[in-house]
Protein backbone atom coordinates (compact mmCIF):
# COMPACT_ATOMS: atom_id res chain seq x y z
CA UNK A 1 0.00 0.00 0.00
CA UNK A 2 1.14 3.44 -0.80
CA UNK A 3 2.29 5.45 1.86
CA UNK A 4 -0.07 8.35 1.24
CA UNK A 5 0.04 11.68 2.98
CA UNK A 6 -2.70 12.44 5.16
CA UNK A 7 -2.63 16.26 4.45
CA UNK A 8 -5.52 17.86 4.57
CA UNK A 9 -5.36 20.28 1.83
CA UNK A 10 -8.88 19.99 0.62
CA UNK A 11 -10.62 23.53 0.64
CA UNK A 12 -13.63 21.78 1.50
CA UNK A 13 -12.24 20.82 5.44
CA UNK A 14 -12.35 24.19 7.65
CA UNK A 15 -9.05 23.16 9.70
CA UNK A 16 -9.49 26.36 11.58
CA UNK A 17 -12.64 25.42 12.91
CA UNK A 18 -11.24 21.87 13.50
CA UNK A 19 -8.80 22.67 15.02
CA UNK A 20 -5.55 21.36 13.56
CA UNK A 21 -2.87 23.75 13.58
CA UNK A 22 -0.86 20.53 12.21
CA UNK A 23 -0.51 18.41 9.49
CA UNK A 24 -2.45 14.96 10.85
CA UNK A 25 -0.05 11.47 10.82
CA UNK A 26 0.45 9.26 7.72
CA UNK A 27 -0.89 5.83 7.20
CA UNK A 28 2.71 4.85 7.91
CA UNK A 29 2.68 6.78 11.01
CA UNK A 30 -0.82 5.31 12.04
CA UNK A 31 0.47 1.64 11.12
CA UNK A 32 3.46 1.64 13.00
CA UNK A 33 1.51 3.74 16.43
CA UNK A 34 -0.68 0.22 15.90
CA UNK A 35 2.15 -2.15 16.08
CA UNK A 36 3.59 -0.55 18.70
CA UNK A 37 0.49 -0.46 20.65
CA UNK A 38 0.08 -4.39 20.29
CA UNK A 39 3.80 -4.98 21.37
CA UNK A 40 3.30 -3.15 24.58
CA UNK A 41 0.01 -5.14 24.91
CA UNK A 42 2.36 -8.01 24.63
CA UNK A 43 4.43 -7.08 27.09
CA UNK A 44 2.10 -6.27 29.59
CA UNK A 45 0.38 -9.51 29.09
CA UNK A 46 4.07 -11.71 28.75
CA UNK A 47 4.87 -9.75 32.05
CA UNK A 48 1.81 -10.96 33.88
CA UNK A 49 2.56 -14.72 33.39
CA UNK A 50 6.42 -14.14 34.84
CA UNK A 51 6.15 -15.29 38.35
CA UNK A 52 9.63 -13.52 39.71
CA UNK A 53 8.67 -10.83 37.54
CA UNK A 54 5.11 -10.66 39.37
CA UNK A 55 6.81 -10.82 42.93
CA UNK A 56 9.21 -8.47 42.62
CA UNK A 57 9.07 -4.62 43.52
CA UNK A 58 9.00 -3.40 39.83
CA UNK A 59 5.73 -5.75 38.56
CA UNK A 60 3.53 -2.51 38.92
CA UNK A 61 5.36 0.29 38.41
CA UNK A 62 6.65 -1.24 34.70
CA UNK A 63 2.71 -2.36 34.20
CA UNK A 64 1.65 1.43 35.07
CA UNK A 65 4.52 3.14 32.89
CA UNK A 66 3.02 0.41 29.93
CA UNK A 67 -0.23 1.96 30.08
CA UNK A 68 0.37 5.22 30.52
CA UNK A 69 3.00 5.11 27.86
CA UNK A 70 -0.02 3.79 25.66
CA UNK A 71 -2.36 5.70 26.77
CA UNK A 72 -0.36 8.98 25.92
CA UNK A 73 0.19 7.74 22.09
CA UNK A 74 -3.45 6.95 21.36
CA UNK A 75 -4.64 10.73 22.90
CA UNK A 76 -1.47 12.36 20.88
CA UNK A 77 -1.72 9.97 17.69
CA UNK A 78 -5.17 8.65 17.51
CA UNK A 79 -6.83 11.80 19.12
CA UNK A 80 -4.79 14.11 17.47
CA UNK A 81 -3.83 15.75 20.69
CA UNK A 82 -0.38 16.53 19.51
CA UNK A 83 -1.79 18.03 16.41
CA UNK A 84 -4.41 20.25 17.24
CA UNK A 85 -4.98 22.98 19.22
CA UNK A 86 -4.09 24.07 22.71
CA UNK A 87 -7.41 24.51 23.74
CA UNK A 88 -8.66 21.24 23.19
CA UNK A 89 -5.03 19.89 24.97
CA UNK A 90 -6.10 22.26 28.05
CA UNK A 91 -9.52 21.02 28.10
CA UNK A 92 -8.59 17.15 28.04
CA UNK A 93 -5.49 17.69 30.70
CA UNK A 94 -7.20 19.48 32.94
CA UNK A 95 -9.60 16.98 34.28
CA UNK A 96 -7.36 14.14 33.53
CA UNK A 97 -4.96 15.94 36.22
CA UNK A 98 -7.85 16.41 38.56
CA UNK A 99 -9.43 12.60 37.64
CA UNK A 100 -5.64 11.27 38.97
CA UNK A 101 -5.22 13.30 41.56
CA UNK A 102 -8.65 12.09 42.78
CA UNK A 103 -7.63 8.75 42.30
CA UNK A 104 -4.29 8.99 44.49
CA UNK A 105 -6.18 10.81 47.10
CA UNK A 106 -8.98 8.39 47.53
CA UNK A 107 -5.73 5.54 47.67
CA UNK A 108 -4.21 7.61 50.64
CA UNK A 109 -7.04 8.22 52.35
CA UNK A 110 -7.98 4.48 52.18
CA UNK A 111 -4.78 3.47 53.41
CA UNK A 112 -3.92 1.70 50.07
CA UNK A 113 -0.05 2.85 50.10
CA UNK A 114 0.34 2.04 53.77
CA UNK A 115 2.98 -0.87 54.79
CA UNK A 116 4.23 -0.19 51.07
CA UNK B 1 -33.81 26.94 0.33
CA UNK B 2 -30.73 29.22 0.04
CA UNK B 3 -31.77 30.27 3.76
CA UNK B 4 -32.22 26.79 5.20
CA UNK B 5 -28.59 25.64 3.79
CA UNK B 6 -27.14 28.68 5.54
CA UNK B 7 -28.30 28.12 8.38
CA UNK B 8 -26.66 24.54 8.33
CA UNK B 9 -22.88 26.70 8.58
CA UNK B 10 -21.73 26.73 11.84
CA UNK B 11 -22.00 30.81 13.18
CA UNK B 12 -18.16 32.40 13.86
CA UNK B 13 -17.23 31.55 17.24
CA UNK B 14 -14.75 34.02 19.89
CA UNK B 15 -11.80 30.73 19.39
CA UNK B 16 -12.86 30.12 15.58
CA UNK B 17 -12.95 26.83 16.49
CA UNK B 18 -15.93 24.91 15.84
CA UNK B 19 -18.15 25.03 19.60
CA UNK B 20 -18.74 21.09 18.42
CA UNK B 21 -15.47 19.90 18.24
CA UNK B 22 -14.58 22.10 21.88
CA UNK B 23 -18.00 20.69 23.27
CA UNK B 24 -16.93 16.82 23.04
CA UNK B 25 -13.18 17.52 24.38
CA UNK B 26 -15.18 18.93 27.07
CA UNK B 27 -17.35 15.98 27.56
CA UNK B 28 -14.47 13.69 27.17
CA UNK B 29 -13.06 16.07 30.04
CA UNK B 30 -15.83 14.82 32.58
CA UNK B 31 -15.81 11.42 31.36
CA UNK B 32 -12.45 11.29 32.68
CA UNK B 33 -13.23 12.24 36.12
CA UNK B 34 -16.41 9.55 35.91
CA UNK B 35 -14.16 6.71 35.18
CA UNK B 36 -11.19 8.25 37.53
CA UNK B 37 -14.35 7.58 40.39
CA UNK B 38 -14.95 3.99 38.96
CA UNK B 39 -11.47 3.41 39.18
CA UNK B 40 -11.10 4.64 42.42
CA UNK B 41 -13.69 2.47 44.05
CA UNK B 42 -12.44 -0.68 42.16
CA UNK B 43 -9.17 -0.28 43.65
CA UNK B 44 -10.53 0.93 47.22
CA UNK B 45 -12.16 -2.09 47.13
CA UNK B 46 -9.40 -4.41 45.46
CA UNK B 47 -8.39 -7.25 48.38
CA UNK B 48 -11.37 -6.27 50.41
CA UNK B 49 -13.67 -9.22 49.36
CA UNK B 50 -14.37 -11.45 52.05
CA UNK B 51 -15.99 -14.77 49.81
CA UNK B 52 -14.85 -15.88 46.50
CA UNK B 53 -14.54 -16.08 43.93
CA UNK B 54 -11.20 -13.70 43.68
CA UNK B 55 -9.81 -11.80 40.59
CA UNK B 56 -6.48 -13.92 40.71
CA UNK B 57 -6.54 -16.29 43.48
CA UNK B 58 -8.28 -19.45 43.54
CA UNK B 59 -10.32 -20.10 46.40
CA UNK B 60 -10.56 -23.28 48.60
CA UNK B 61 -12.60 -24.20 51.77
CA UNK B 62 -13.36 -22.90 54.43
CA UNK B 63 -12.93 -19.83 53.08
CA UNK B 64 -15.15 -20.76 50.38
CA UNK B 65 -17.77 -23.78 50.33
CA UNK B 66 -16.43 -25.18 47.41
CA UNK B 67 -13.20 -25.13 44.83
CA UNK B 68 -12.92 -21.71 42.94
CA UNK B 69 -10.69 -20.98 40.34
CA UNK B 70 -9.02 -17.12 40.03
CA UNK B 71 -12.11 -15.26 37.99
CA UNK B 72 -10.55 -13.44 35.37
CA UNK B 73 -9.75 -14.88 32.31
CA UNK B 74 -6.54 -13.13 30.82
CA UNK B 75 -6.02 -14.70 27.39
CA UNK B 76 -9.41 -14.30 26.33
CA UNK B 77 -8.95 -10.44 27.55
CA UNK B 78 -6.04 -9.82 26.14
CA UNK B 79 -7.53 -10.62 22.49
CA UNK B 80 -10.66 -8.65 23.42
CA UNK B 81 -8.25 -5.68 24.35
CA UNK B 82 -6.31 -6.50 20.78
CA UNK B 83 -9.77 -5.94 18.97
CA UNK B 84 -10.32 -2.79 20.87
CA UNK B 85 -7.03 -1.15 19.97
CA UNK B 86 -7.52 -2.18 16.02
CA UNK B 87 -11.01 -0.64 15.83
CA UNK B 88 -8.95 2.74 16.90
CA UNK B 89 -6.39 2.39 13.91
CA UNK B 90 -9.74 1.84 11.89
CA UNK B 91 -11.43 4.12 13.11
CA UNK B 92 -8.22 6.82 12.22
CA UNK B 93 -8.31 5.60 8.55
CA UNK B 94 -12.13 6.17 8.53
CA UNK B 95 -11.75 9.83 9.29
CA UNK B 96 -8.73 9.77 6.91
CA UNK B 97 -11.28 8.24 3.85
CA UNK B 98 -13.21 10.93 4.58
CA UNK B 99 -11.11 13.77 5.21
CA UNK B 100 -9.63 12.80 1.67
CA UNK B 101 -12.11 11.57 -0.39
CA UNK B 102 -11.84 11.84 -4.21
CA UNK B 103 -8.06 12.91 -3.63
CA UNK B 104 -5.79 10.63 -5.71
CA UNK B 105 -4.66 7.78 -4.33
CA UNK B 106 -8.05 7.42 -2.19
CA UNK B 107 -9.83 5.73 -5.02
CA UNK B 108 -9.41 2.27 -3.81
CA UNK B 109 -9.04 0.43 -0.19
CA UNK B 110 -8.07 3.45 1.48
CA UNK B 111 -10.19 5.69 0.75
CA UNK B 112 -13.20 3.47 1.81
CA UNK B 113 -14.51 5.27 4.31
CA UNK B 114 -17.58 2.68 4.47
CA UNK B 115 -15.20 -0.07 4.93
CA UNK B 116 -13.11 1.76 7.52
CA UNK B 117 -16.34 2.59 9.74
CA UNK B 118 -17.83 -0.62 9.43
CA UNK B 119 -14.47 -2.60 10.21
CA UNK B 120 -14.43 -0.52 13.50
CA UNK B 121 -17.91 -1.01 14.24
CA UNK B 122 -17.20 -4.72 13.87
CA UNK B 123 -14.58 -4.84 15.97
CA UNK B 124 -16.65 -2.95 19.07
CA UNK B 125 -19.48 -5.31 18.48
CA UNK B 126 -16.95 -8.17 19.31
CA UNK B 127 -15.03 -6.27 21.88
CA UNK B 128 -19.19 -6.18 23.37
CA UNK B 129 -19.10 -9.94 22.28
CA UNK B 130 -16.16 -10.74 24.30
CA UNK B 131 -17.97 -9.34 27.31
CA UNK B 132 -20.85 -10.69 27.05
CA UNK B 133 -18.95 -13.94 27.31
CA UNK B 134 -16.93 -12.94 29.93
CA UNK B 135 -19.81 -11.64 32.23
CA UNK B 136 -21.94 -14.76 31.66
CA UNK B 137 -19.07 -17.17 32.52
CA UNK B 138 -18.11 -14.96 35.55
CA UNK B 139 -22.00 -15.59 36.61
CA UNK B 140 -21.71 -19.20 35.78
CA UNK B 141 -18.83 -19.29 37.88
CA UNK B 142 -20.64 -18.01 40.91
CA UNK B 143 -19.82 -14.12 40.45
CA UNK B 144 -22.74 -11.90 40.34
CA UNK B 145 -22.66 -8.04 41.11
CA UNK B 146 -23.93 -9.17 44.32
CA UNK B 147 -21.75 -11.87 45.30
CA UNK B 148 -19.03 -9.67 46.99
CA UNK B 149 -17.03 -6.25 47.01
CA UNK B 150 -15.25 -7.66 43.73
CA UNK B 151 -18.08 -8.33 41.92
CA UNK B 152 -19.79 -5.29 42.82
CA UNK B 153 -16.98 -2.69 41.63
CA UNK B 154 -15.89 -4.86 38.68
CA UNK B 155 -19.64 -5.18 37.11
CA UNK B 156 -20.37 -1.67 37.84
CA UNK B 157 -16.89 -0.25 36.17
CA UNK B 158 -16.43 -2.94 33.56
CA UNK B 159 -20.02 -2.50 32.15
CA UNK B 160 -20.56 1.29 32.56
CA UNK B 161 -17.50 0.94 30.28
CA UNK B 162 -19.12 -1.58 27.86
CA UNK B 163 -22.36 0.82 27.78
CA UNK B 164 -19.96 3.16 26.82
CA UNK B 165 -18.97 0.98 23.61
CA UNK B 166 -22.33 -0.01 22.53
CA UNK B 167 -23.16 3.83 22.41
CA UNK B 168 -19.97 3.88 20.49
CA UNK B 169 -20.92 1.23 18.38
CA UNK B 170 -24.46 2.46 17.80
CA UNK B 171 -23.04 6.38 16.94
CA UNK B 172 -20.56 4.24 14.51
CA UNK B 173 -23.70 2.21 12.38
CA UNK B 174 -25.30 5.84 12.46
CA UNK B 175 -22.70 7.11 10.04
CA UNK B 176 -22.13 3.68 8.32
CA UNK B 177 -26.03 4.23 7.57
CA UNK B 178 -25.29 8.37 6.92
CA UNK B 179 -22.94 6.86 4.48
CA UNK B 180 -23.99 4.27 2.82
CA UNK B 181 -27.40 6.59 2.02
CA UNK B 182 -25.69 9.78 0.61
CA UNK B 183 -21.95 9.47 0.60
CA UNK B 184 -19.43 10.98 3.42
CA UNK B 185 -17.15 13.56 2.56
CA UNK B 186 -14.53 16.24 3.00
CA UNK B 187 -17.66 18.46 4.78
CA UNK B 188 -18.45 15.73 7.17
CA UNK B 189 -15.16 16.02 8.56
CA UNK B 190 -15.83 17.12 11.65
CA UNK B 191 -18.72 14.67 12.40
CA UNK B 192 -16.72 11.66 11.80
CA UNK B 193 -13.79 13.34 13.67
CA UNK B 194 -16.41 14.01 16.64
CA UNK B 195 -17.24 10.28 16.86
CA UNK B 196 -13.48 9.34 16.72
CA UNK B 197 -12.15 11.26 19.63
CA UNK B 198 -15.39 9.83 21.36
CA UNK B 199 -14.35 6.26 20.10
CA UNK B 200 -10.58 7.03 20.76
CA UNK B 201 -11.53 7.77 24.43
CA UNK B 202 -13.45 4.98 24.96
CA UNK B 203 -10.06 2.88 24.16
CA UNK B 204 -7.95 4.51 26.41
CA UNK B 205 -9.82 4.03 29.31
CA UNK B 206 -10.10 0.32 28.36
CA UNK B 207 -6.19 0.45 28.57
CA UNK B 208 -6.08 1.88 32.09
CA UNK B 209 -9.12 -0.59 32.68
CA UNK B 210 -7.04 -3.91 31.54
CA UNK B 211 -3.73 -2.78 33.57
CA UNK B 212 -5.46 -1.83 36.39
CA UNK B 213 -7.93 -4.67 36.73
CA UNK B 214 -6.63 -7.69 34.70
CA UNK B 215 -2.88 -7.27 35.00
CA UNK B 216 -2.11 -5.98 38.32
CA UNK B 217 -2.30 -8.18 40.76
Amino acid sequence: MADNEFTHTNPEIDVHAMGEMHEHPTWKQYKWVALILTLITILEVWAYYMPAFVASPAFVPTLLIMSALKFAIVVAFYMHLKYDHRLFRGLFTGPLTIAMATIISLLFLFGKFAGR
Amino acid sequence: MATAVASHAHPPTSTGLDHRKIAIWAFIGSECMLFASLISTYLIYKGRSVVGPFPHEACDPPKCATHLNAILNIPVTSVSTFVLLMSSLFMVLALAAVENKGKPGYEGILGSSKLWLFMTALAGATFLGFQAYEFTSFVHEGLKITTNLFGSSFFTLTGFHGAHVTAGVLWLVTLLAIDIKRGLGPKDALLVDISALYWHFVDVVWIAIFTLVYLIR
